[in-house]
């Protein structure tokens, strides 16, 4: 295969306002959308913006939406498209734009402080912790997470209403709650912090509606919504809507500090 | 003129990699107030490409490990080059260093009984990398980070703003470490005063005033073509250093991994990980030659099979047979593989092919090397269970950096100036063993945060002022590319100005053709004076557009780093007159004990910070020999004389 | 200083709410996918709607339930006395004679609840019916959204006591299709071609029950060390492997529970003579 030329339209613009602008460009085999932007970049926009780093989908920085989709540009070859096909490149729709395809995603910076961190437990210094490893598979899926933040991008909770931007930590931190609460040696509890409920009560589990298009975008391949968020929904049932478990939760308490 | 927003703070780290925030860490649980600035967004570091895992003896697989043989295998890899008190600080703190991050949430591979996990890796003795699968690096970056995030809680919760004592400045540049005249030192040097900066989102420039800057910004991959690091590789920060007075060492020193992508180009030189030929991959040209059997050194003519039958028999019964010649050691490796492009045998892309599509069923190989399938498939669309790989060397890691003091990370001769990580010289020797780059990152991140704190508290009310014209000067440096459009005075009207992409494709290329993996003399004279080429011309790259968020202008401030940093490795290429691990002179193919006690040095040969030397012979870059100290007898002591006969020079021998 | 350098000092955009919101990249369409983002959320609600039509039907029909030895898995058990008799059926009179309408009426509430608390069905119907969102990226068209946290989507919660109530209501199936081993007169030891379709039914009844993410929880999933519970363990792996295939025996089974209702309406209507395998 030789190379082609390519029509492109790449959103070009700030806050204040921009548009699709239209390209023709030169594509070689084996390339992949950063390629391309990245060629424009050298000789028809030098002044293009664009965040990327490692360029082999380890580090999440690549974040756009091609053809209006939520994906990494190093990640999507151009032989995905027929060569008559023209490839829409704009910033990612949920966060406030900087300028042409970089937007602030400083949400998300936000967002994981707003998560309580790891709590080591007591009594276990530095190479004592003891951890068998069909204990940390589960929270291992979840720290695969590069925080290319396409799924906080494509999560309609956020995406289509600004409001809930407050309220709603997103599928990548609600994940990283359930790490944390998967973690075997998680210690939060004996802080008196129960990360179950407030992953419903603070960081907003319940505007999930698990439509899963978290666990379609993202490039890693985690299955956020069957193996994060569902079960930290479950979870945060035991804790709240399961009479049972609130009893037996109550009569320990009260045998514990009687 | 000077209206750019100032800032006080005790400690400021340049980069947030694995280095960069642990040194941060420690600098403010040490009580400093410590901005981190970094080129990227915070978690982006090129840590996060780091997959094999982080050497360090806790003898969790097997016992018998310790310090000493951590130490013995640095020490080797290295050829005897290394700062020896830095490689026995590393081998000693490693394991607290790993340790350390379960407590921060890190979640390694578990062994049987519950301990993180080691595996073997090229060059240790035993198994001894904690790893996480095949992304250790993310493991780490994200642990740190974590962290980082945990004690700005905390600072949250005491003082109701999450950034008082630890902030981030996400994606800004320094372009110079500010330093006021030390009229106390009797050299008449220098000592740190801060940071200027810009943001390169608003494009503002800002100024951190500190008593002491850690310099944690990694290595120097993109002044070459090939290579396996990430944009941010353009040697900032041991051109800071080196702007700031303070000397480079052994910059002569860059490790080329044998076996990157070649094509498609939109992958060249991304690593193919060296199980591929653990696992049975072989290598060979374009005439189907398994061409490695010709390329086996005679020190190893004992160790490696012979023909293809042996080295075959070697897989499946190891104890009984030879190891076939494809997994010599990396510089050998990637030499041959040097040797067959040049002599015209190469694939259709210029590297060889890397084939185990016909040593494996599918079936296996996606077993056995699910990353590298995935990798081949989701980047190249090459399915490697049906046809060969094309590989050739990457340029991989700089061993050479930023002089420094084994035990505070300190550099020489700027009071308040720290480098931690690939960025620091000395560790390594002349070449790096895989797993000790991220151990390296945090034993000597740790330590410069601890010192430069220390350093922070002890002056007390006595902080350095910043200097205003140095402010405006810096600033005046960073705005040029703008001004570059219009006619320059003394120059012909209307000369277009340079492209900085252009330039930067350039000077990768004559990095990579002249001062590459196999060198020679006249090659790197010939790359000095196209060095003095580009220098001249990229004082004309011009910028279109405006400051904010503008990548063009990036690159050509990014270019100055890079040019100096060129130099330095060119020179000291040029002046090294033998092979030694990441050195490869074809004029001088052997490695020569006496220069093993030599240390080359670069300075800026004009410390006023002119930067607009063209002439090629005399450039920018001032180059000193420095004879190392001995070796201390009880950490000699731990190898065999037969061994150090190889290394050492008779009087070191017999001293 | 840097004259011509500085960016323009801007302002927002004018906006409206969502993808549209002022500080966003000003793009006016609500979304460019390409590809036929539709097809997916139309075709879940065509396969919705068809079996709540056919269900409807047949729930309130009050006829052709029973046709010996098949009690259509609409009508079991069978609660009321205006119940047809069935021998050794799922037959229990709990509800007496006041109960006026069709019995189905009792017993679905629970496969009902069952699967509209599901977080499957959850996401098929709110992706299908609801569009919130219609397809990944594609703006949704309301105004407010408050998802799952008030009355009445906040019910969602309590799928698992559904759970509970669908495991036995899968026993009292299993038993059907037990009883589909005899023949017309009652014998047992035989088989039919609703035999067939009853296993099938059941199975598949079965597989999407034990593949609930309720019950992948309550197996193990609650649990913080599975290294100290490797029974449990092994048996949220297995669960595990059935829920990854959640949304096909969703389908799977909602086709086959209805096929085996037609089967006993062909068969009790006369329209059908269940072929007799031995």
């Amino acid at each position: 295969m030789s190379g082609y030329t390519a029509h492109f339209r790449v959103w070009r613009g700030d806050v204040g306002g921009g548009d699709l602008e239209d390209f023709k460009v030169e594509v070689n085999e084996g390339e992949v959308v950063l390629d391309i932007i990245h060629r424009l970049q050298a000789t028809q926009a030098p002044d293009l913006a664009v965040r990327w780093n490692c360029k082999a989908g380890k580090c999440g920085s690549c974040s756009a939406e091609i053809n209006g989709r939520p994906r990494l540009m190093c990640m999507t070859r151009m032989s995905v498209f027929t060569r008559e096909e023209t490839i829409t490149v704009t910033p990612l729709r949920a966060f406030p734009v900087v300028r042409d395809l970089v937007t602030d995603v400083g949400f998300n910076y936000q967002k994981a402080r707003e998560v309580p961190s790891f709590v080591p437990p007591s009594g276990l210094g530095p190479g004592e912790y003891r951890m068998m490893q069909e204990d940390v598979d589960r929270p291992q899926e979840f720290r695969k997470c590069i925080e290319c933040f396409l799924c906080q991008d494509t999560c309609h909770v956020v995406r289509d209403h600004e409001e809930n931007k407050q309220a709603f930590a997103g599928p990548r931190f609600l994940m990283r709650v359930a790490e944390l609460d998967m973690h075997p040696l998680d210690a939060a509890e004996d802080t008196g912090l129960d990360r179950k409920t407030t992953a419903q009560d603070e960081h907003g589990l319940g505007y999930c509606n698990i439509t899963k298009c978290c666990t379609e975008v993202c490039p890693e391949g985690i299955k956020i919504t069957d193996n994060a968020l569902i079960p930290l929904k479950e979870r945060a049932v035991d804790r709240k809507y399961d009479p049972l478990v609130w009893l037996g939760s109550k009569i320990r308490r009260r045998s514990s500090a009687g | 003129m000077s209206v750019v927003d100032r800032q006080e703070w005790d400690v400021v780290v340049v980069g947030a990699g694995g280095a960069g925030l642990r040194a941060a860490i420690e600098a403010r649980e040490r009580g400093a107030r410590t901005a981190v600035i970094c080129k990227s967004l915070f978690g982006k570091a090129h840590t996060v490409m780091a997959e094999g895992g982080i050497a360090a003896a806790m003898a969790n697989v097997n016992e018998n490990d310790n310090w000493q043989v951590h130490f013995r295998d640095t020490m080797r890899g290295g050829k005897f080059l290394n700062q020896w008190r830095m490689a026995e600080l590393h081998a000693q703190e490693a394991p607290d260093r790993v340790w350390e991050l379960e407590t921060w949430g890190a979640l390694f591979d578990r062994t049987k009984d519950g301990r993180i996990s080691q595996r073997n890796f090229g060059g240790h003795e035993y198994p001894r990398l904690a790893h996480v699968g095949d992304r250790t690096g993310l493991e780490l970056i994200r642990t740190l980070q974590q962290k980082i995030v945990a004690l700005q809680q905390e600072d949250h919760k005491e003082t109701g703003d999450y950034e008082s004592r630890l902030k981030v400045f996400q994606e800004c540049t320094v372009t110079r470490v500010l330093t006021v005249s030390d009229s106390g030192s009797a050299a008449g040097g220098s000592r740190v005063s801060g940071v200027f900066a810009y943001d390169r989102e608003t494009g503002r420039f800002f100024v951190l005033e500190a008593p002491a800057v850690v310099i944690a910004t990694g290595g120097i991959g993109k002044s070459f073509k090939v290579t396996s690091n990430s944009w941010e590789y353009t040697g900032d920060g041991h051109a800071l250093a080196l702007l700031a007075g303070a000397p480079l060492l052994n910059m002569e020193f860059v490790q080329f991994h044998p076996t990157g992508m070649v094509w498609p180009p939109s992958v060249k030189g991304i690593l193919v990980t060296e199980s591929v030929r653990g696992d049975g991959g072989v290598l060979r040209n374009s005439e189907g030659k398994r061409f490695m059997f010709d390329y086996i050194p005679d020190v190893f003519k004992e160790k490696y099979a012979e023909s293809e039958e042996e080295g075959d028999r070697w897989y499946e019964d190891p104890d009984h047979n030879r190891r076939p010649p494809e997994l010599l050691p990396r510089d050998e490796v990637a030499r041959a593989i040097n040797a067959e492009v040049k002599a015209g045998r190469g694939s259709p892309h210029g590297g060889v092919f890397l084939d185990v599509s016909t040593r494996m069923p599918a079936e296996v190989i996606r077993r056995r090397l699910p990353s590298m399938y995935h990798q081949f498939k989701e980047l190249a669309d090459v399915d490697i269970t049906a046809e060969a790989m094309e590989v050739g060397p990457t340029c991989h890691y700089v061993m050479g950096g930023i002089a420094v003091e084994s035990d505070t990370a300190a550099a020489r001769g700027v009071p308040g100036l720290y480098a931690a990580g690939e960025v620091a010289g000395g560790m390594h020797g002349s070449n790096r063993l895989g797993g000790n780059s991220l151990s390296d990152l945090l034993v000597f991140g740790r330590r410069a945060g601890l010192h430069a704190a220390e350093y922070a508290a002890g002056l007390g009310g006595e902080r350095p002022s910043v200097d205003d014209s140095q402010v405006d000067t810096a600033a005046a440096e960073a705005l040029r590319p703008f001004s570059a459009e219009g006619p320059v005075p003394g120059e012909q009207e209307g000369r277009p100005p340079e492209n900085p992409y252009t330039l930067h494709q350039e000077l990768q290329q004559a990095m990579n053709d002249l001062v590459g993996i196999i060198r020679r003399e006249g090659e790197m004279e010939q790359a000095l004076e196209k060095l003095a080429d580009l220098r001249v011309r990229t004082r004309r790259a011009g910028v279109e557009g405006h400051r904010q968020f503008n990548p063009g202008w990036h690159l050509a401030l990014d270019l100055r780093n890079m040019l100096l940093v060129s130099e330095c490795v060119a020179r000291a290429a040029l002046e090294r007159t033998e092979s030694r691990g990441g050195h490869t002179r074809e004029d001088h193919p052997a490695m020569e004990r006496e220069w093993r006690r030599i240390n080359l040095l670069c300075r800026l040969a004009d410390p006023t910070g002119g930067l607009a030397a063209t002439d090629p012979v005399v450039g920018q870059i001032a180059l000193t020999r420095e004879t190392t100290d001995p070796i201390r007898p009880d950490l000699l002591a731990l190898f065999d004389k037969e061994e150090l006969v190889k290394y050492l020079a008779e009087e070191e021998l017999y001293e | 200083m840097a004259t011509g350098t500085e960016p323009p000092a801007t302002e927002p955009h004018p906006g409206r709410g969502g993808v549209l919101t002022g500080t966003r990249a000003a793009i006016t369409v609500p979304h460019l996918r390409t590809d036929r983002w539709w097809l997916a959320p139309a075709a879940t609600a065509a396969g919705l709607l068809a079996f709540i039509v056919y269900s409807t039907w047949r729930a309130f029909a009050d006829a052709h339930y029973y046709a010996a030895p098949y009690v259509s898995p609409f009508y079991s058990p069978c609660l009321a006395e205006r119940c047809e008799p069935m021998h050794a059926g799922p037959n229990w009179e709990i509800f007496g004679g006041w109960w006026g309408i069709s019995p189905a009426i009792i017993i679905l509430i629970f496969p009902l609840g069952f699967r509209l608390t599901c977080y499957y069905y959850r996401k098929a119907y709110y992706r299908g019916f609801w569009a919130s969102p219609p397809a990944c990226a594609v703006a949704e068209p309301h105004k407010k959204y408050t998802g799952e946290t008030r009355f009445p989507l906040v019910l969602q919660n309590i799928h698992r006591y559904f759970f509970y109530a669908a495991i036995v209501v899968a026993g009292i199936l299993t038993y059907d299709t037990v009883l589909a081993f005899r023949d017309e007169n009652y014998e047992w030891g035989h088989m039919g071609l609703g035999t067939l379709v009853f296993l099938v039914n059941i199975v598949l009844i079965w597989a999407y029950t034990l593949s609930c993410h309720s019950c992948r929880h309550i197996v193990g999933g609650k649990l913080k060390h599975f290294s100290k519970h490797p029974v449990r363990y092994r048996m949220w792996q297995w669960v595990g492997k059935l829920n990854a295939q959640h949304m096909l025996l969703a389908w799977a089974s909602l086709v086959s529970v209805a096929l085996a209702d037609f089967y006993v309406y062909l068969v009790a209507s006369g329209a059908f003579d269940d072929p007799r395998l031995f």
